[in-house]
Formats: structure tokens, sequence, C-alpha cells
């Protein structure tokens, strides 16, 4: 349904052109859910914002190609883009408590954009608001439809922010981080909410996040982000019991683990993320890797087979042995 | 609602009351502000200078003179000029508001429409010529006095091209009263309302845009940008309305200001007889009853524009009313 090639997002600043994404490639297909993990500024939220053509910035400068449904996005006048925006892929954003104009009632501002994209009276779109807030699970929607956003709680805030996104039937849902603002608790309601969507609704949703378990809750697929470009793809089921890149490894081990010894304690990456000024020439994530060896000064291509890439040199034997020899490092450290 | 209301107005009372005793304090408990002084003239006999104190009562405790004052002006409403004697310093004061109202409402209609104009059309073209063109423009106006302003104005509008068409409409300088010729009236304040709102409408066309250019950077306007919305409708609908609150503070503080007297150069400029000409020379000559009758007069506008903007307040943002 979506099918980006290519992307490549870069600013330009007083040091030069600063490349965000780079050369980034993925589909989502109907009904999917696809999560896409990286650390902050790993370029995971700039790519689906251009998907979406919410980057405004004069200084940015996309390339590539954005096909939604047989039809290219990038390059598409804005004029033509507000009816794919909103109305063909929707987006909710991280902080909800941000997210909602302060002034208006949400029923006002979700009637907005049912307004926008459809011609129906304003009765039929406050009617349209209470019903979507209701399916979001929100308590007594036809009270809560007039009620302004500070009056509501966080978890009620994303659900109102979801019930506005869903209120033209989107094909396409890109969530950034849905749950990061949330409390734990809050954070499953929103998760199960999300699967709800695909059932009820039947949309294919983008999920963004730096969480490798709410990727475990929800995804179907996984792609990770590391400095601008994907460093692998696959599978939930592939991704959790075979991951390939040194650095998916460094992710899932800083998931705390729920049977087995208690570890003395979790296992970070050491260093810090390169600055998008001076990327390493060869695999950005090179510097940082315990395994990387002569050949990591070229960059690596994504490769892979039965759905499963990776950007990594690692022969498979070399990677068999290092995932194992990992697991006996956490062993040796608890 | 209404209990807020008449808390208001309690707070309102309460601080014109602050006003009274402070003005009253300082033009007669100040030591070289000896009223009788001034009313008996340089060089007065000790006797003369007895003579006044009596007759104005300044030889009474200070509390009495206040609440004497204070009775006169606003139950009998008979307090008379110490300066010109026998003349009524309330219908004074009544004569000459409607000229500082006319020329300060209009003015005002005027910045605020030309300064939400500007910095509507500013924010949208950020970055373009006209932007550009429009902020320069803004600056000037704010840094033209408005006296040197105005006096230009009436050089080209009342003499060197009053003789063309297209200033010959312009009227001899003077108020003309609504009831009776609302032509004229219009005419003559036409020029001065121009001059003094050019000041506010660079400011407030300044303010506006930055105000809007950093509701740009706010999530919930990218959150409308991916609604599908038009720019029009999100500057419009989100910045602006989220803007207003920095217009309507900035607004409450001119209007009142200016209501009160400190349109005066202004009226000089133009030979109005507004307020703040009353004021000015009332102040020249200590002519203590028309002060007190003019800055209670101003106290009550600043007062009365301020609780408008509280309300105002109320209206534009909903976080607020829970309070």
């Amino acid at each position: 349904m979506l099918q980006v090639r290519g992307l490549k997002v870069s600013f330009r600043s007083e040091h030069g052109l600063v490349c965000a994404v780079d050369d980034v490639s993925f589909d989502v297909g109907e009904r999917e859910i696809l999560g896409v993990v990286g650390e902050s500024g790993s370029g995971k939220t700039i790519s689906l914002l251009s998907v979406m053509g919410l980057i405004n910035d004069p200084n940015a400068v996309i390339e590539g190609s954005i096909v939604y449904k047989g039809r290219e996005l990038l390059g598409l006048p804005q004029r033509e883009l507000r009816h794919v925006r909103g109305k063909e892929i929707a987006m909710i954003f991280q902080d909800p408590m941000t997210a909602l104009t302060p002034v208006y009632t949400i029923g006002w501002q979700i009637a907005e954009q049912v307004l926008t994209h459809n011609a129906v009276s304003k009765r039929a779109a406050r009617a349209r608001a209470v019903e979507l807030l209701s399916a979001v699970g929100i308590p007594n929607p036809e009270v809560s439809v007039d009620r302004y956003p500070h009056q509501l709680s966080g978890g009620m805030r994303q659900r109102a922010v979801i019930a506005m996104a869903l209120s033209c039937n989107p094909s396409l849902l890109i969530a950034d981080e849905p749950t990061t603002a949330l409390d734990v608790t809050v954070q499953a309601q929103i998760l199960e909410l999300i699967q709800k969507l695909r059932r009820d609704f039947g949309s294919a949703v983008v999920l963004i996040t730096h969480d490798m378990g709410v990727v475990a809750e929800v995804a179907d697929r996984v792609q990770v982000m590391y400095a601008g470009r994907i460093v692998e793809r696959a599978a939930k089921r592939d991704i959790f019991k075979g991951p390939r890149h040194p650095y998916t490894w460094g992710l899932l081990d800083s998931i705390p683990p729920l049977d087995g010894p208690r570890p003395h304690r979790l296992k970070s990456i050491a260093g810090m993320p390169p600055s998008l000024l001076d990327l390493p020439t060869g695999c950005a994530f090179g510097p940082r890797c315990r395994y990387s060896f002569d050949k990591c000064g070229e960059r690596p291509g994504l490769a892979g087979s039965g759905g499963h890439d990776s950007a990594c040199f690692l022969s498979p034997d070399a990677r068999a042995a290092a995932w194992a020899g990992r697991l006996l490092d956490g062993k040796a450290v608890s | 609602m209404l209990g807020t209301i008449v808390k208001r107005l309690g707070q309102m009372l309460f601080v014109m009351f602050g006003i009274s005793v402070l003005v009253f304090l300082i033009f007669f408990a100040t030591p070289g502000a000896d009223p009788a002084a001034r009313i008996a003239g340089r060089n007065a006999s000790p006797e003369t200078l007895a003579a006044v104190r009596k007759d104005f009562g300044f030889d009474r405790p200070l509390p009495v003179q206040y609440a004497l004052m204070m009775e006169r002006l606003f139950i009998t409403q008979d307090l008379t000029s110490f300066v010109n004697r026998g003349w009524k310093v309330v219908p004074a004061v009544l004569d000459v508001a409607p000229v500082t109202l006319s020329l300060v409402v209009g003015a005002a209609i005027l910045w605020v429409v030309g300064g939400v104009a500007i910095g509507l059309v500013a924010a949208a073209t950020r970055g373009s010529v006209l932007d550009r063109t429009l902020m320069m423009l803004g600056l000037i106006g704010v840094s033209m006095p408005v006296y040197w302003l105005g006096e230009v104005m009436n050089l080209i509008t009342q003499s060197r091209f009053h003789g063309t068409w297209l200033f010959s409409w312009v009227p001899p300088l003077g108020y003309k009263p609504l009831t009776s010729d609302p032509a004229g009236w219009f005419l003559t304040l036409v020029i001065p309302w121009v001059t003094l709102a050019t000041l506010y409408m660079g400011l407030y066309g300044r303010v506006l845009r930055a105000n809007l250019v950093e509701a740009g950077q706010e999530d919930y306007i990218r959150t409308a940008r991916a609604k599908g919305l038009s720019e029009t409708r999100i500057l419009v609908r989100h910045a602006l309305r989220t803007s207003l609150i920095t217009i309507v503070t900035l607004f409450g503080l001119d209007f009142g200001a200016l209501v009160g007297g400190a349109a005066l150069l202004t009226e000089v400029v133009f030979g109005l007889q507004g307020i703040g000409k009353l004021t000015y020379d009332a102040l020249r000559s200590l002519d203590l009853p028309v002060i007190m009758a003019t800055v209670m007069y101003a106290s009550f506008f600043v007062v009365i524009a301020n609780a408008a903007v509280d309300l105002l307040y109320v209206v534009l943002d909903p976080r607020i009313r829970k309070a």
C-alpha cells in the first residue's frame, strides 16, 4: 500500500548538509502493523513525517520516492497533499498534552477534521465525534465531547487524539511514540486500542517507538533504524529469536529479562550515537560495535533472505557465535 | 460567573479608592506643594494666605478635607476649580470626555484591525519580501513620535497639499460633536485617528507576528496540519486564536491609558480639547479639584479596561475558566 524507495532527507545547515535519513526504503502492506525502532535522532520520525509531507523547514531537502496506493506523494502540491493528510493517512504524536489546541473542545477538534474531508452537516460531524470517542473507550462520550483538553488526563487525551486520527477512516495510521508520555498502565490500554483499530477499522499502522517491549506487544514486522539508516528488518518473531545486527542485540539487551537469573545491571550500548554531521564512512554503528572488523570501514548494504535483512558484514557463523557468546556474557555478569 | 463580576467590581472600587487617596496626599501632604500658596499667588502676605486657607478649607484636618472633596466630587458634584472660581469640575470633565473617547475609540478600531492584518499577513508569508517590508514599516511606525507625525500630517493636509484634490476635504483643526455634526466629526478625526493608530498598528503587527511564528512551533499546529486543514484555517483558527491573549492584554493597557489622558500629545497637535489637555492644564496651575476629577476619570477607564480584559481572557482561554 505504501512504498518508500531511496528516501533521503537532509537539512542545509551552517556546517553543510546534514543527512537525517539516508537511503531508506520500506513497504507497508494492508492491515499490517510495522514497528520502527531506534533511539532519538535515528531518523524514524523524520522519515515518516516526510510521508505526511509535514516537513516544512525551508532548509530541508527530500529525495527519493514515496508511493501511496499508486500515487507519488513527494512533490505533490500542498493543496493535493491536504486531501491525503488526515483522510487517507493520519498521524498521532508523542505528547498528547500538547497535541491538541488548548482553546477548543475535543469534540470540536474531531468535528473539524470530519468537516474538512467530508460534506456532512455540523450535527452529523458532532455525532461522529461522539461515536469515535466511544469507540476509543472514553467514558461518557456525550459529555466528554464538550470537554477541553486540559480537563482530560494524559491517557484520555491520547485517546481523543487517536479518535481524531481515525475520524476519516484512514487506511494508514502513523503513530509516533504514542505511549512514551503515558503511565505504564495506560500504555498497555493504548497499545490494545491500536491493535483493536486494525481489527475494527482495517487500518495499517506504522508504530514509531524506541521501546522494544512495545514492538514485541503489537508489531507484525519490525524495522530497526540507526543514524538515519535501516540496519535490520524482519518479522517480529525473527527479530526476537535471531536478531542479526549488533545494534539490535544492544536494543534487546536493554530489556530486563522476565525469567532466569536477574542481571546485576542491564547492559547498555557503549558510546553515543554519531553526530549526523560527521558520520563514519563505513557502517555508522562501527565505532560502537564490539564485533567490528576491517571490512566495517565500508558501508554495508541491507541483505538477507526470507524477509529478514540486515546491514552487517558479520558472516552467519561469526554472528551465531557472537550471539551465543553474548548470552554467556550476560550470565557471567549476573 | 456573577460572583466573579461582583468580586471584580469590588476590586475596581478598592483600586480607585487607593488611587484617590494617593493623589490627594501627593498634592496636599507633600512639602512644598501647599495649594494655598499657589492660589494666593507669589508674594502674598501671610494674612492673605491665611484667608485663602480658611476660604478653601485647607486649615481643616487632611481626612476631613479628603472626605469633603470626595463628597463634592461624587455626591453633590458641585466641586469647583481652585483657579477659575465657580467653574464646576465634573461637567468640565464630562464635556471633554467625548473628544478623547472619539479620538481613542476610532484609532483603536484602526490599529487593532490593521495590526492584526499586518501580523497575519507577515506570519503567513514569513521570510518573504512582503513580510520584511511590513515589519520594516511597522518598525518605522513605532519609531515615529506621535507629535512629530501629527505635525507632519498637519503640514501636508492643512497647508502644503490642502489645495489638491487629495486633502481638500480635510476640515480645519478642532472637534465637531458627533451629535450635532456627524460628517464633520468624522472628517476632523480621520487624520488624528490615522496618526495615533500608526504607532500602535506597527507595535501590534510586530508583536502578533512574533506570537504567531512562535505558535507555529507548537505541537497542536503540527496536529492541525496532519489533520489536512488549509494553511489559512490553521493560521486563523488555531495559531491566531491562541495568540490573541497577548494582543488583548496589550490592548487593555493601551486603551485604558489613552482614554485616561495619555493621548495628550495627539490632542494638542490636532487642537482637540480632550481629557489629556484638561489634565495637563490643571497640573500646570495645580488646580487640585480638576486634577482629582481627571485622575479619578482616568483610573476609572484603566480599571474598567483591565476588568474587561480579564473577562475576555475567560472567553478566550478555557483553562482560566476553572479558577
